[in-house]
């Protein structure tokens, strides 16, 4: 291959999309190595604090497209404080100071300010794509400034963010130059928005496919909207409450019906149950429908609806769907792939209206499921070898009781043997949460079966640090490890600390390992960074090595430790 | 509710008794002793309480107190802040009443639940009735048209649509009647 010109392989490597792919050209020898690097376009980096933006500058001279995540997972539960970390800020002050041509950034748990998002809009001229998902710090102030001066904007996708609503004019912002949107997802937002100015940027948008409203849109709005954009492929309806004798109604059903491109559909934030007839006709051409944040829809309604869903491949829903209602995603939607059961009361947990039976009834139903997301009130091990033989396929496998040491309450056993027989089944698994009572059996079989794991999620789980010693052994492609409230201490963790390097991150917390114990860690690995999370002010008095350790959150990184970490984190 | 849960109220509780024990359940257990108690004693706690299941505990020791763990059932904060809770069914029923126009030969009935605000009220009228309703504002009622809306409140009295707030009317309003013509003058319009 060394044969070929530069421009040739260049071109070779212009097929080659996968970032692990591309990761692995540039290893085969430093010809590609700088080839790959100067034709490269697009970056993902997992972990923001693992490389620092001039090394990325540095490398990739051509980037156009950057993705970043930032805080750990668990920080979506609240377990990680607010300002542990993750600002975007210094990423793009470096990138507006360079001459990359920044065009499409994608966020992940990071905290943005608006700052960051007025520097954005002004540094990138060409810049098209936007897309925040479950970040913080910034408010409709920020949006205003993205859509005033990114003038050939095609994407502003925000997803579960918590946004601070200054109600403003933000959408009027977008300029009348602006008919470039492919994308707009502004339903994370609390406030109102100015109706007339969302019409009139619809109208002027030919290219737009997707389109998901927030709360504040009603009705009417709607039906405006969907007769000037009947090239909709995305909708997310937001307001979907009206009298089904009014006129409005009436024009909402022809809008619909001259939708015939729409595929994916979301929201019904607020819902008359009543009315869902009007939607009956695009049902079935969809292949993807979020109905996790609409408890107004459930019952018998619900289940006509769904029941006209026949392409569906992928299913958001809420437990109050039940069992029964389970059933009939089972007999209709022959195509699902994804299944994600939320539950529809987050704090009340015992009121869940699932349990094993229904998960049962959709893998004999629904062959080709490959993902899932489950929050039941119980689970036993007999539906989960049933699970296991019905759908050898899963790639994701997220189960959550929401008792969290739950055992079988058929047997009163552990759920060991259950998702033992997932692993084992399961032989393309790469992701697994788990939850139930589970003794370290459970890990005996995940280290032994879950060949291609990439993710485990642990809680109330185990009795002794051999179970998290058979999955780091076992698991041979583990990159996330997060745990939390299980008896694994110092020996589990200090066992193979060479492991970590090969992996993205490592969290623990309320589990059994010491101050002693990550010191350890972080003395025999200088490339990680052991990060320990403590706001208690513990630390601060008590510097005893055999102290247990509240919250541990350990990265490989190329660039040491961080300069921005608040009080609480001791970075050892 | 959500921002007391996390603020932990019951944990800084001052009561009497050990921590660890409890009233009627393990609710008032304290994050500490939460900790102290859910790895290794749980399990074991739990299957002893299945050997001994005909014993009476004054304890429930199996299931973790619900609402005291931090971060559980791992739900996204977004989510469990902007899901709306489930509407009894009381709520969902609606709030049916009947309109009457002056002239028109039969009655009409409409959910005041549906509509946000006066302004989509007005307009489903509107399109119900085939008319215009004229400019509102407080101090000269409903200008510009020979038809007014007003309702029969909770103590029977006839009263102009738009005067009080938006739930206020939902709340009082026992029916609609679109008044029509001279009768309407009586209510403060200018035509």
């Amino acid at each position: 291959m060394n044969y070929f010109p530069d421009e040739v392989l260049e071109h070779v490597f212009d097929f080659i999309t996968s970032h692990k792919d591309r990761n692995s050209v540039s290893l085969v020898c430093k010809s590609w190595y700088k080839i790959e690097r100067y034709s490269r376009q697009r970056v993902f980096i997992g972990n923001c604090y693992s490389i620092s933006p001039e090394r990325l500058i540095a490398r990739f001279p051509g980037l156009k497209s950057l993705t970043l995540k930032g805080k750990p997972h668990f920080a979506d539960f609240n377990l990680v404080p607010h300002d542990w970390g993750g600002f975007v800020y210094p990423w793009i002050e470096a990138l507006a100071k360079s001459r990359i041509g920044l065009e499409e950034l994608r966020l992940k748990r990071m905290v943005v300010s608006d700052e960051s998002l007025e520097l954005l809009s002004k540094s990138f001229v060409n810049f098209k794509s936007l897309v925040l998902v479950s970040c913080e710090g910034f408010t409709t102030d920020g949006l205003a400034a993205i859509a005033a001066n990114c003038r050939f904007l095609r994407e502003l996708d925000l997803q579960e963010n918590e946004v601070d609503d200054h109600r403003g004019h933000w959408l009027s912002c977008f300029p009348e130059s602006c008919t470039s949107l492919i994308s707009l997802n502004f339903a994370c937002l609390r406030g109102e928005v100015n109706l007339g100015a969302l019409e009139r940027l619809v109208s002027r948008s030919p290219n737009l496919k997707s389109l998901r409203l927030n709360r504040a849109v009603p009705l009417d709005t709607l039906q405006k909207l969907l007769m000037r954009a009947p090239q909709l492929v995305d909708l997310g309806i937001g307001s979907y409450v009206h009298d089904p004798f009014s006129e409005a109604y009436n024009k909402l059903k022809i809008a619909i019906q001259r939708c015939k491109s729409i595929r994916s559909l979301s929201g019904f934030l607020e819902v008359a149950p009543h009315c869902m007839s009007a939607i009956y006709p695009i049902c079935g051409n969809l292949t993807f429908l979020n109905l996790s944040y609409a408890p107004g829809l459930h019952g018998n309604k619900l289940m006509k609806l769904i029941q006209h869903c026949r392409k569906l491949q992928r299913l958001w829903i809420l437990d109050c769907i039940g069992d029964k209602g389970l059933g009939v995603v089972a007999l209709t939607c022959k195509e699902l792939q994804e299944l994600r059961v939320f539950p529809s009361d987050p704090f009340e947990a015992g009121n869940a209206a699932v349990t094993e039976e229904g998960l049962v009834l959709v893998s004999a139903g629904c062959t080709k499921l490959n993902s899932l997301l489950y929050f039941c009130q119980q689970m036993t091990n007999a539906a989960l070898i049933t699970v296991a033989k019905n759908c050898p396929n899963f790639i994701r496998f997220r189960l959550c009781i929401l008792d969290p040491i739950k055992p079988d309450p058929v047997t009163n056993q552990p759920l060991d043997e259950g998702f033992g027989a997932i692993v084992q089944s399961c032989k393309g698994l790469k992701r697994l949460s788990l939850s139930g009572l589970l003794t370290d059996q459970v890990f005996l079989y995940i280290g032994m079966y879950a060949e291609q794991l990439e993710m485990l999620s642990i809680a109330f789980a185990a009795d002794s640090d051999k179970g998290m010693l058979y999955v780091l052994n076992g698991c041979k492609k583990l990159r996330k490890l997060e745990i939390r409230d299980c008896p694994f201490g110092d020996s589990a963790l200090l066992e193979d600390v060479g492991k970590y390097e090969t992996m993205r991150s490592l969290w623990m917390s309320s589990c059994e390992v010491t101050l002693g114990g990550c010191k350890s860690v972080a003395e025999k690995m200088p490339t990680l960074n052991v990060e320990i999370i403590d706001e208690s002010e513990q630390m601060e008095f008590n510097l005893d090595d055999k102290q247990k350790v509240d919250k541990m959150y350990l990265y490989r990184t190329l660039v040491g430790h961080r300069k921005d970490a608040p009080e609480y984190v001791w970075i050892l | 509710m959500a921002f007391e849960k996390d603020l932990n109220l019951d944990a800084t509780e001052l009561r009497l008794g050990l921590p660890g024990t409890s009233d009627e359940s393990a609710k008032n257990q304290t994050p500490a002793t939460l900790r102290s108690n859910n790895k290794r004693a749980l399990p074991e706690e739990s299957m002893s309480s299945n050997a001994t299941a005909s014993k009476n505990c004054d304890q429930e020791t199996a299931p973790l107190p619900k609402a005291q763990v931090i971060g559980w059932p791992p739900i996204r904060s977004y989510r469990k802040n902007n899901l709306q809770p489930k509407k009894s069914e009381g709520e969902i029923s609606g709030i049916y009443v009947k309109v009457s126009m002056d002239g028109a030969p039969y009655l009409r009935k409409i959910d005041l639940k549906v509509f946000k605000g006066y302004q989509e009220l007005l307009k489903a009228l509107e399109d119900m009735f085939k008319f215009k309703a004229g400019e509102y504002s407080e101090r000269e009622g409903y200008n510009g048209s020979e038809f007014v809306p007003t309702y029969e409140d909770k103590d029977g009295d006839w009263m102009l649509v738009g005067d009080v707030p938006w739930e206020m009317f939902t709340n009082s309003c026992k029916k609609l009647r679109i008044m029509k013509g001279s009768e309407a003058r009586g209510l403060g319009c200018v035509v």
